[in-house]
């Protein structure tokens, strides 16, 4: 018989493991339409058949990653009650309504890729450009609306009464919530970053394994342009969420820094371990970590000692970790970026080193790390609460028995699913190398015609 | 008609378009996987899914949007079914992925390896989901679903004789749509296969009078709705399957996709009638079960707003798809094909 404890841990381990998967693809599907309209405006602007062709690639890209991601958006949303119940069943009716918005966007989305894709060579060329931007258009807001949910669950407002079964709800309370100006960009840069630098890294190893051509050049250049402006402002965004979670969610932030007992002075700790007696090695600057919070070394940090032990969020040094590895990330990141404009300045190209291209190749997978960072640290710091203060996920989980039995079952289907995605782009890019095969199918495009045998034969 | 009532009409306008084309996709699934492996059944199975291939795209967002307005109009309906119906809903799930993965995938994988297999899993998958959320419904229908966290049976509240009727008479009306549908697409094609869609449109029509039967010992309340308030709807989708029948007959196919359909959601309306006022029968009324006003608002403005945004697209969508047909020779002109 499974105890309540196990079903907790089993159905955090699914949605850990079930979001964790989606936020790449989500990531993909907000900002990889951006990448492709880039390229399409620059390939009509300077009449570039190269800049063309990579629109028309990524276009493809796009409804891959779109469709796998709307499969593993459907799981999620079927785990808000197969997981969940008790949490939705009671907030459903406060936070749903940002899932209907995202809805809309979804379905406008689905709409607009196919008609992209159709549109290729049924529609003008700015005509066509233009059907693209709802797509993008679409993704920013399906990210602000579902993120938004997020950051009510960490900032809750918008309904009362505050205990027992919601009475009345105010939906714009619940939608522009605290958390919201700081939570819904820092995801939406994250988007940007990631598939900036994932794409760029795609094409840096073909450059690396000696595809120097014009599309792989662009293909390298583009999203790196665009994930090297948004890593700054990424820095700066953070900062701000970071100093806004020690206010709003102080726990969260103590977790997050190690902090035992409220105090001033803080020392800001990389890395280490965080043990109940505070930091055990690691590298400590005396003082910064208040300074972080309220530019004075003299800013009072909450510890975790103001809450009963109940109500502090579990492995703290994971927590700590994955915000330093967060934030080294982005730094390296931003490293990448003044090597890049460096050599732009210098040379009006971008470095032709090969050191320039490997750390263009390793860009990508740091920047689905530091995602993946971020939302440990968002998600793992809110904990043991499911809505922050307000209810523990202990009391949202399902008293149905069978979650390590249907995690078992997503570990292994997500597995092959992620596989056969990853299959399927690289068959798609050999075929773009190989054949410039141009009228290749893919999801949400144009059917191809009926089996040829088929139009003459009756089968049965 | 209350505001709770209007949510519940949108929710329903949800239900009824992911039966109709969702329930079409998982029939074309399972006909896939009838027509046999290897090279003898190959060329139905390009038939297939050619045939089927628009009606995949939207499935997901009906889905999503049917759990949404759930969740957001009625939670604590939505609690109840998701954690007493647990099994039967991961199940379903489960047949989704596998499902949705196939559409992500199997316009590159033509010439992949395993491709057997794949198309096996498939079929596999597209029995899966309508018959377990047949099951839910048999469940919902039953009486089974207390209010609460997980309060009801975890097993005999859908492995039971209504549930499994209706689970299975879920995958025969996917057979049967997407027989009918197939029907239309394959003429066009050139290659017609009325057998399929007759013989669905028996099994199913069979299975629904079972169905009535088994409403009658297990599920009285619904029962009595659907032979009193909901008897007109009840007529129509009778009326509808037999016209279907006819024209198949006489080998007229102008409107029998309509028809079909029309059959099958007169038969969700008017469950719905008869099932009214209650989302659980007997212990949760709509209005009983509903969000507070504002976020009812909310859900009915998101509801129009959607319409009035996402209609055009697709029109959009749907006007450029016909452009292609009509500049593509490879595939079949929109004048042999029906309205």
């Amino acid at each position: 018989m499974l105890t309540l404890a196990s079903n907790l841990g089993a159905a955090r381990s699914q949605m850990a493991f079930t979001l964790g998967f989606h936020i790449i693809l989500a990531s993909l599907g907000v900002a990889l339409p951006a990448m492709m309209l880039i390229a399409n405006y620059l390939g009509l602007r300077r009449d570039d058949a190269h800049a063309l062709e990579l629109a028309q690639r990524w276009s493809k890209a796009v409804a891959v990653t779109f469709a796998v991601g709307a499969v593993t958006g459907t799981v999620l949303s079927f785990e808000f009650g197969l997981l969940w119940p008790a949490f939705t069943g009671r907030f459903g009716q406060v936070f749903g309504i940002l899932f209907g918005i995202e809805g809309i966007f979804f379905f406008l989305e689905a709409i607009f890729i196919a008609i992209y894709i159709f549109g290729w060579k049924r529609l003008s060329p700015w005509t066509h450009f233009w059907t693209g931007v709802p797509v993008v258009i679409a993704g920013l807001g399906g990210a602000f609306s579902v993120v938004a949910v997020n950051s009510w669950m960490n900032q809750p407002q918008g309904y009362s009464p505050a205990t027992g079964k919601v009475t009345s709800v105010e939906p714009l309370k619940v939608i522009f919530n605290p958390a919201v100006p700081y939570e819904v960009p820092h995801m939406i840069l994250a988007a940007y970053l990631v598939t900036g630098f994932l794409v760029a890294g795609i094409y840096a190893v073909g450059m690396l394994r000696g595809r120097r051509d014009r599309i792989h050049r662009l293909g390298l250049l583009i999203p790196l342009t665009v994930a090297c402006i948004a890593t700054p402002i990424q820095f700066a965004v953070g900062d701000t969420a970071a100093r806004a979670i020690a206010k709003d969610q102080p726990i969260k932030f103590a977790a997050m820094e190690c902090v035992q007992q409220t105090h001033t002075d803080v020392t800001e700790y990389i890395y280490g371990r965080c043990t109940s007696s505070g930091v055990k090695g690691g590298l400590g600057i005396p003082g910064f970590d208040s300074f972080l919070v309220g530019w004075s070394t003299g800013t009072q940090v909450v510890g975790l000692d103001t809450v009963a032990p109940d109500d502090r969020p579990p492995a703290n040094t994971m927590l700590h970790w994955a915000f330093d590895t967060m934030v080294g990330i982005c730094t390296v990141l931003i490293g990448l970026g003044l090597w890049l404009a460096i050599g732009w300045w210098r040379k009006r190209d971008f470095p032709q080193t090969r050191w320039f291209l490997r750390a263009t190749a390793v860009s990508g997978v740091l920047a689905v790390i530091a995602l993946e960072c971020g939302w440990i640290v968002t998600e793992v710091g809110r904990q043991p609460w499911i809505v922050y203060n307000v209810m523990r996920t202990s009391d949202a989980v399902t008293h149905a028995n069978g979650i390590w039995v249907t995690f078992g079952l997503i570990l292994a289907l997500y597995l092959a699913l992620g596989t056969a995605l990853i299959v399927t782009l690289l068959a798609m890019s050999r075929r773009w190398r190989s054949a410039g095969e141009h009228d290749e199918s893919v999801p949400y495009g144009p059917e191809p015609g009926p089996p040829p045998d088929l139009a003459t034969e009756s089968p049965g | 008609m209350s505001k709770a009532d209007a949510v519940a009409v949108a929710l329903w306008v949800g239900v009824t378009m992911y039966a109709i084309f969702a329930g079409a996709d998982f029939g074309a699934g399972l006909w896939s996987l009838l027509s046999g492996a290897g090279e003898s059944g190959r060329r139905p199975r390009e038939l297939i899914d050619w045939a089927i291939g628009p009606v995949w795209e939207a499935n997901h967002v009906w889905l999503i949007f049917v759990l949404v307005v759930l969740w957001t109009g009625f939670p604590s309906a939505f609690e109840a079914v998701f954690s007493t119906l647990f099994i039967p809903l991961s199940l379903a799930a489960l047949g989704i992925v596998i499902r949705g993965a196939g559409f992500a995938f199997h316009h590159n994988a033509r010439r992949a390896r395993g491709r057997a297999l794949a198309e096996r899993l498939f079929g596999l998958a597209s029995v899966l989901t309508p018959f377990f959320l047949g099951t839910v419904v048999g469940a919902v229908a039953g009486g089974r679903v207390p209010v609460g966290n997980a309060a009801g049976d975890s097993v005999t509240s859908w492995c039971n004789p209504l549930s499994l009727v209706i689970g299975a008479l879920f995958t025969a009306t996917g057979a049967y749509l997407s027989a009918v549908f197939l029907v239309s697409d394959a003429r066009r094609a050139g290659a017609p296969d009325l057998e399929r869609a007759l013989v669905s449109a028996v099994v199913t029509g069979a299975l629904a009078a079972v169905g009535l039967f088994a409403l009658h010992r297990h599920a009285r309340f619904v029962f009595d709705g659907l032979t009193s308030d909901g008897l007109p709807l009840v007529i129509v989708s009778a009326l509808c399957g037999i016209g279907v029948l006819v024209l198949l007959q006489r080998r007229a196919l102008r409107g029998t996709r309509v028809l079909a359909a029309g059959a099958v959601a007169s038969v969700i309306w008017g469950w719905a009638i008869a099932q009214h006022p209650y989302l659980l029968p007997k212990t949760l009324t709509i209005s009983a079960g509903a969000a507070p006003s504002a976020t009812l608002t909310a859900v009915l403005v998101v509801f129009g707003v959607a319409v009035l945004l996402v209609l055009p697209a697709l029109g959009l969508l749907f006007t450029l798809a016909q452009r292609s047909f009509v500049e593509e020779t490879s595939g079949p002109s929109p004048t042999e094909g029906e309205a």
